[in-house]
């Protein structure tokens, strides 16, 4: 018993180290310097630069192989052909049928890398960069690291996903920087990516490879695929690129992330096959995102072009538009042996063939969701924040127009307590804080402009249009704006939610505070980005940085606002308002309008129009509560609170309300009545 | 015995490893075939490997502090109660020391810098089984411990002293009981004493033109007893079998009585095997007197051989394939790369400019004709045994898979070499420690799929804790693959390094073996193959064996020594 304390408690403390590391990494900073990689793009010769001499660093332990080997390796794999015999079988097909299907499959997600494809987009990219960004900064530390990690293990690159431009601009960052070039885990729909076929097939010589977006029930799709990704993990061929957020964030801000692929390229480390593998965090902030008008007009529910070729074509025009600064900011490599040491249960793997396909277990998959939130703290730790972000917040908040030196004073204010929480600000040096934000709406003009002194949204280009045009007019400034404010909010969100928790149960007393937070951190789950299961420790640390900015007191028992800090707090609370308030117009919908079940499809325009009347007759002023981003993670958030039930149908997933359970999470939200949540022993 | 042992080291007093006046590695001694010879590249391969240098050096203290030694505490009535029984007794401090310890690092490291905190108080040599009956009987009667004491070659921390134990603790020496009853040439059995020594038995037993065939490495001087206590295994198993498939009759004195079978069959169905749960007891059930066990003629011919392959992977392949067609010979051993380089800079001075000659043309030959590259390539030493022309044809079949793997013949000499560093590398860790290098071996099973990933992630494993734990210095840090089964294979590890510059290196040393255990069991290995659990691995049990499991030991341990008088504390 003495053992199996000691191991429990080991489980334990490995299991806070995990937590505290990731805390800890939240509070000190020392980051390092940018380069910008078009500087010298600019003074010399694109073409000599396509054709230098590549030869990248490679694993250590590597023995060179055609992409055409590694494409035989996986067919003739034990765990592919298990799958094909076991399909064969149950088919009452010929193993031949079905290893022809797999060879399919394998052509069409296989990468091919040809050097002279790589080169051409080298020249391409450089030209179309330079067109469109003022500069691409590079943390050029972050590159020696990755290419240390890179000789070292398997190398799992992870970076954020605001735009298509992230795997191109990822690629032809390691090409600059005489590094292999990834093959890209990159999602596509049917008539989506591969639709492309041109750049598809360029980019599949370029090293990405293509997975289906949904495959659910295709076991030999998941088989080949899973086999494809770990050989070419496992043989350190080339490091594997791919997206935790699963597809491009529409907001800007961080999506919850995707386990699948990051448990399979977890696996041949689960299983000794390799020794380590390094998970590297890539945070890639723009200033200006191309899409940014796309995602608004998507969010709202009028359907986007399809990216087909021609339509990329016609993107053209974007060309000549100016998209401001990109940031990469490569992180820290990360190594899944540290991180797993102590938390693994080595048996599943030791009793069981490695190329039988296994359910991971329940502490494998709560170690998958763990790692999976890590990274995306990581990658939001290390998101630029460029002047712009602070506008839009403060702008966001005093609507419809705002004295411009006001709001020059409110955006450095914003500044200094960005910094006290941990933002990473990019603020040109010497750079005063009008010329900063005089170049902020210079560079988004089609969000907001300065009109006699004020600062206004541009959505008056319809004034005496129909009631609905207006709104849909003003909805969509809206949502732009908030796409950039929303990159404050996941640095934002812990002391903001205990000021909201504040404000809503209005009382001082500790206890009561922190089951409001808890409620509201359990309500917002899918909207932001919390490790999981440490709802103590997120209160702990807004309370920490509350404090640290003088906006409340603390005692054993209490919180208290500050006499200055009422500021701070009305501001921190204001602009999480907009969610607050969508929510629970959202709720409001689910418990009057729903009565029958009801799929996606029908609830994201029902809630619409139900938004869109209230706006109409001016009863709400919540623009986001628009957004088909906020409503399906309400929905979301229902289902994981019990409110909602979500069934599996023939034909996708169908929902059905408890009316009396979201009316009791409303009235919580309304304050009428206590969060009734269990409140933690110690506080 | 005990004179012409070390009293601080492994093996005999007159054999060791030394440097010469000139500076040149040398194994002195007649009883090993390397005795006398000098060895003219050990001492680049060690400064090499290990960053030593003959100026660093550090010295056991010569003798045995008496006055440092725990005293004996026996009480008075126990002592008359023994005299009656006329058995040999000892209470002598270097008697108590000598059997006080097995030969981990740890324990060899106290010998010579420190002292055990708890010894025997009392060493008896019993002369027969019925002896052992009666101090067993007299431990009962005045609750005293008894630790089984055989060869002394534990690597398990199995004979240390639990440092709690408040009784007095009697070492029970076995080494007095070492006869061969009888032998049966029909049924081709023998019955044997426990005490007796690997090597005075397959003498003894040679003398009427037979053997065991079971060979450990340390069969020079491990006993039956022992081997059948730690569950043994033999180098030659694939032909005589591991001591499970040699035993055919145990006789074991208990507290609670003797056990035994009725007749001595080759197979049974009456439950569960008794045998099973003496095997792998370690002495913590009783005493092993009397074993059974099945003997063979002494085979006609013997002949070692030695592939060069490639690299590891292929080498591995191609034992695999062996196993496969179960055609192994009596041994087959893989080593990696730098355990070839290891033995090779054990090679001892050529007599002749024609063998060196020859040397450099094998060499010349195997790396640049053929293209291996002698920082990769790896070697399989091979033993076949039997009638003449079966070795031969048998010889043929070996090598013939070998060749499908791109294995080259490397002939008897290379083979025979390897198999002698098994014998001398117990030696070789007391030169070592005169020179800041400690190290130690650990061996594990494995499933064929997952060797060479074991094998890999081990190394790396021992590489890196290293210099996490501030060794200054790369170790040595490398395998063979030593057995070969149906399902899987014997790995075997050697790792040393480097101490200097760091103030506890048992301690490092320790973490490192830990961690690399820890790094075997996450690979699919076991915890052990043949060394056993005792003390250094009990931690682990629980989760090899699962809780049941252990239960069901306990409840052997709980009917069958209520009192805890066998109370090593290894195992549980």
């Amino acid at each position: 018993t003495v053992a199996k304390q000691t191991t429990e408690w080991l489980e334990t403390v490995s299991h806070s180290l995990f937590v505290c590391s990731q805390q800890k990494e939240l509070t000190s900073k020392k980051r390092d310097e940018f380069e910008d990689i078009l500087e010298e793009r600019r003074l010399s010769s694109d073409l000599r630069y396509a054709m230098k001499c590549y030869t990248p660093v490679i694993y250590k332990g590597l023995s060179p192989c055609k992409p055409n080997a590694i494409k035989s390796a996986v067919l003739q794999s034990e765990q592919v052909q298990y799958v094909i015999k076991q399909l064969a079988k149950e088919m009452g097909e010929s193993p031949d049928i079905v290893q022809e299907e797999a060879t399919e499959i394998l052509d069409e997600m296989g990468h091919s890398m040809q050097l002279g494809a790589v080169r051409f987009f080298a020249f391409t990219l450089s030209k179309i960069f330079k067109q469109l960004f003022q500069r691409v900064c590079v943390n050029e530390e972050g590159m020696q690291r990755l290419q240390h990690a890179i000789q070292e293990h398997p190398v799992v690159l992870l970076p954020s996903h605001r735009s298509y431009v992230d795997f191109l601009m990822l690629s032809y960052l390691l090409y600059t920087y005489d590094l292999a070039l990834p093959v890209i885990a990159a999602g596509i729909g049917k008539a989506d990516f591969l639709g492309m076929k041109i750049v598809g097939e360029l980019l599949r010589r370029a090293g990405a490879f293509f997975m289906r977006r949904s495959f659910g029930g295709n076991r030999l799709y998941w088989a080949v695929f899973a086999e494809y990704v770990k050989t070419m993990l496992r043989s350190g061929y080339a490091p594997i690129e791919f997206f935790l957020e699963g597809t491009r964030s529409r907001t800007a801000k961080t999506l919850t992330p995707k386990f699948g692929l990051l448990s399979i390229v977890m696996e041949p480390f689960f299983k000794r096959e390799i020794f380590d593998t390094y998970l590297v965090p890539i945070s890639i902030s723009y200033e200006r995102i191309l899409e940014e008008s796309l995602y608004a007009y998507e969010l709202l529910g009028v359907p986007k072009p399809k990216e087909s070729t021609s339509g990329l074509l016609k993107a053209r025009r974007i060309l000549s538009d100016n998209f401001g600064t990109i940031h990469i900011y490569v992180g820290q490599p990360v190594s899944l042996r540290t991180l797993a040491s102590g938390r693994i249960s080595r048996c599943p793997y030791n009793l069981v063939p490695r190329h039988l396909p296994q359910k991971p277990s329940e502490d494998i998959q709560e170690f998958v969701s763990d790692v999976a939130y890590k990274m995306e703290l990581l990658q939001i730790e290390n998101m630029v924040l460029s002047p712009w972000v602070l506008v839009a917040a403060v702008l966001l908040q005093n609507l419809p127009a705002m004295d411009f030196e006001l709001l020059i004073e409110k955006t450095l204010w914003l500044k200094g307590l960005t910094q006290t929480f941990g933002g990473f600000i990019e603020w040109p040096d010497n750079l005063c804080a009008k010329k900063a934000v005089m170049s902020g709406l210079a560079l988004h003009s089609n969000i907001a402009r300065l009109v006699d002194g004020h600062v206004v949204l541009n959505d008056k280009q319809v004034e005496d249009g129909a009631v609905g045009e207006i709104v849909f007019k003003r909805a969509l400034a809206i949502l732009m704006c908030a796409t950039y404010r929303n990159q404050l909010l996941n640095v934002f969100v812990r002391p903001s939610l205990v000021a909201v928790a504040l404000q809503m149960t209005r009382s001082f007393r500790k206890e009561e505070v922190y089951s409001c937070f808890s409620f509201l951190r359990d309500v917002f789950s899918d909207e932001f980005i919390f490790f999981p299961g440490i709802s103590l420790k997120d209160f702990e640390e807004g309370c920490f940085l509350l404090t640290k900015c003088d906006a409340i007191q603390t005692s054993q028992q209490e919180i208290y606002p500050t006499d200055k800090g009422g500021v701070i707090v009305s501001f921190l609370s204001a602009m999480f308002r907009p969610f607050v308030e969508g929510y629970q117009l959202i709720f409001r919908y689910l418990s009057k309008e729903t009565k029958e079940a009801f799929t996606e499809k029908q609830f994201i325009p029902g809630v619409r129009n139900f938004v869109f009347q209230l706006l109409e007759k001016g009863n709400t002023q919540c623009y986001e509560a628009l957004s088909s981003d906020m409503q399906k993670n309400a929905l979301a958030a229902l289902v994981q609170l019990g409110a909602v039930k979500k069934k599996k149908m023939s034909n996708g997933f169908t929902y059905s309300v408890n009316q009396e359970a979201v009316n009791k999470i409303l009235d919580m939200f309304d304050a009428r009545i206590p969060v009734q949540k269990p409140v933690a022993a110690r506080l | 015995r005990q004179e012409l042992l070390k009293w601080n080291g492994w093996g005999y007093n007159d054999s060791k490893f030394i440097f010469n006046k000139k500076g040149q590695a040398e194994f002195t001694g007649k009883r090993y075939r390397l005795g006398g010879m000098v060895l003219p590249t050990f001492k680049e391969w060690i400064e090499k490997t290990f960053g030593a240098s003959l100026e660093h050096k550090t010295t056991s203290r010569a003798s045995l502090n008496v006055n440092d030694v725990p005293p004996s505490i026996v009480n008075e009535e126990f002592l008359q109660d023994l005299r009656a029984t006329k058995i040999s007794y000892s209470q002598d401090a270097e008697d108590r020391v000598f059997r006080a310890h097995g030969h981990c690092l740890h324990e060899i490291f106290v010998l010579r810098e420190g002292m055990f905190k708890r010894i025997p108080d009392i060493v008896v040599w019993p002369v027969c089984h019925e002896d052992v009956v009666k101090i067993v009987e007299l431990a009962c009667k005045h609750n005293l411990c008894i630790i089984p004491f055989g060869g002394g070659t534990s690597v398990s921390s199995a004979l240390e002293c639990p440092e709690e134990e408040k009784r007095t603790i009697v070492s029970l020496d076995t080494s007095q009981m070492n006869r061969i009853l009888w032998i049966d040439e029909r049924n081709l059995t023998a019955c044997v004493e426990a005490g007796i020594v690997g090597q005075d038995l397959e003498k003894q037993l040679a003398e009427s033109g037979f053997c065991t065939g079971h060979e450990p490495d340390s069969m020079e001087f491990s006993s039956l007893g022992g081997w059948v206590a730690t569950r043994a295994s033999g180098m030659k198993k694939n032909i005589y079998g591991n001591i499970e498939d040699l035993v055919i009759h145990i006789k074991m004195v208990t507290p609670r009585g003797i056990v035994e079978k009725n007749c001595q069959v080759p197979r049974m169905s009456t439950g569960p095997d008794i045998h099973h749960f003496i095997m792998g007891s370690e002495g913590t059930l009783g005493v092993v007197t009397e074993v059974t066990i099945k003997i063979r003629p002494v085979p006609e011919y013997q002949k070692y051989g030695s592939v060069v392959f490639p690299n590891f992977e292929r080498g591995v392949a191609c034992l695999r394939e062996v196993a496969k067609q179960r055609c192994a010979p009596a041994s087959i051993r893989l080593v990696d790369n730098a355990q070839f380089q290891f033995g090779h800079a054990l090679k001892p001075q050529v007599a002749s400019i024609f063998t060196s000659f020859l040397d450099g043309l094998k060499k010349f030959y195997i790396t640049k004709f053929k293209g291996f590259d002698p920082n990769i390539l790896c070697v399989a030493t091979l033993l076949f045994e039997g009638d003449r022309e079966k070795v031969l044809q048998h010889e043929k079949q070996v090598y013939d898979i070998a060749t499908k793997f791109g294995g080259l013949a490397a002939g008897e000499d290379n083979g025979q070499r390897g198999y002698m560093l098994t014998f001398v590398i117990a030696y070789l860790r007391d030169l070592g420690l005169d020179y800041y290098v400690i190290g130690e071996s650990f061996e594990t099973s494995v499933p064929w799929d997952r060797v060479l990933d074991l094998c890999r992630n081990v190394k790396e494993r021992i590489v890196r804790e290293c210099k996490e734990k501030g060794v200054q210095f790369a170790p040595l840090s490398t395998c063979r693959v030593t057995q070969t089964y149906d399902a899987g294979a014997c790995v075997y590890f050697y790792f040393a390094f480097n101490y200097r510059g760091i103030s506890d290196p048992v301690h490092v040393y320790e973490q490192i073996e830990r961690a690399a255990r820890e790094e075997i069991l996450a690979n699919g290995g076991s915890l052990s193959h043949h060394h056993g659990v005792g003390k250094l691995r009990k931690r682990w049990m629980k989760e090899s064996i699962s809780d049941v499991g252990l239960g069901m030991l306990r409840s052997v341990k709980e009917y069958v020594d209520p009192n805890n008088i066998f109370g090593n504390k290894n195992l549980l």
